[in-house]
């Protein structure tokens, strides 16, 4: 297994679409023991996507299971993942190993539920909510191209301020 | 050689202030750190981290806009400190009727607690007749958010709504 180098931004490269996996055979199971490598090489980091360390091919990892208090379906690895469904939305402070050293504000899906393939490509499916359906989609938006940086809603507005009708 | 200067401009708001300050600073070869602009009442506020070669060229520069906008310039010399963030762990809301006092009570309270505040932000909304007043503050909270939701916790007996959640920042 090997650490790899983390593309940060403004690489260009982090902005490409990602391919879905065809092939299940050893080299792919190899990239996923290097991704998830360096995602434990990494600060904290509670998931990673492929394109991070340069593989183009729609795989993220997933592992909120460390955190207290939080909902978990454990360590995860997700490819070809697919949100079938979305329920209500959350603010929540994202950062990430591509963009150091900023933190900002986010709204994401509260729920979610996905389908995705597992390591060996047996399909598998979950309901999740809260902090790890807000990892998922993070990680899901490196597959697409998107950093959080794309998803920023305002530092100072906590609160969603209702316009004002005169009578 | 750049050095780093803080520079707070205050003055009655309108269009273009900050556009106007930001082009001529660039044209007079400075580079814009962490900056924060907000009008508070009709008055445009903004500091600027500024890496310029020296205060006097930097008033000079800034003179003319400063003069034809009728705002107010100040620069002091400051220590450079960009990536130098410290990440939020706690966010406190409160709002209530307007009363003299609740920003010193929060504050108080919330630093006996271990509280160091990162970004706070206060209004008054309403009616002139009823106003309110809503603040919003993150912080990092060294004795734990359950530390600062317990010190905090007297205050809602006054009539005022106190919220303290953890952020939780995702890395991933």
């Amino acid at each position: 297994m090997t650490i790899r180098d983390i593309l940060t931004y403004p690489d260009e490269r982090l902005r490409q679409v990602s391919g879905p996996v065809v092939q299940f055979d050893a080299a792919l199971q190899a990239n996923i023991d290097d991704l998830e490598e360096t995602r434990l090489a990494g600060p904290a980091a509670v998931g990673i996507a492929a394109p991070q360390i340069g593989w183009f091919q729609r795989v993220v990892i997933v592992d909120v299971s460390g955190r207290k208090k939080t909902r978990s379906h454990g360590h995860l690895v997700l490819i070809n993942p697919e949100i079938t469904e979305w329920e209500g939305f959350v603010l929540g402070r994202e950062g990430c190993l591509s963009v150091p050293d900023y933190t900002g504000n986010v709204v994401r899906a509260e729920r979610i539920q996905l389908h995705a393939l597992d390591r060996e490509g047996k399909e598998q499916s979950f309901e999740m909510e809260g902090f790890e359906a807000r990892a998922v989609q993070h990680e899901m938006d490196h597959l697409d191209g998107l950093l959080f940086l794309d998803r920023l809603v305002s530092r100072r507005q906590d609160l969603f301020q209702r316009k004002v009708y005169k009578e | 050689m750049l050095n780093w200067y803080m520079l707070t401009l205050v003055g009655k708001d309108r269009p273009g202030i900050v556009a106007r300050v930001t082009t001529t600073l660039f044209e007079a070869g400075c580079n814009l750190g962490e900056t924060s602009m907000i009008r508070l009442g009709r008055n445009f506020t903004v500091m600027m981290m500024v890496q310029g070669r020296d205060a006097d060229r930097l008033r000079g520069a800034l003179q003319p806009v400063v003069d034809e906008l009728q705002l107010t310039l100040h620069i002091d010399a400051i220590e450079p400190g960009l990536h130098q963030r410290l990440v939020p762990d706690v966010c406190i809301r409160v709002h209530g009727a307007d009363r003299a006092g609740i920003v010193s009570q929060v504050t108080s309270r919330a630093e006996q607690a271990g509280l160091n505040i990162l970004d706070l932000e206060s209004d008054v909304g309403g009616t002139e007749a009823e106003p309110i007043y809503i603040l919003q503050i993150e912080g990092v909270a060294a004795q734990g958010v359950d530390a600062i939701r317990a010190a905090l916790a007297p205050l809602q007996s006054d009539g005022v709504k106190v919220y303290v959640h953890a952020i939780d920042t995702l890395i991933g």
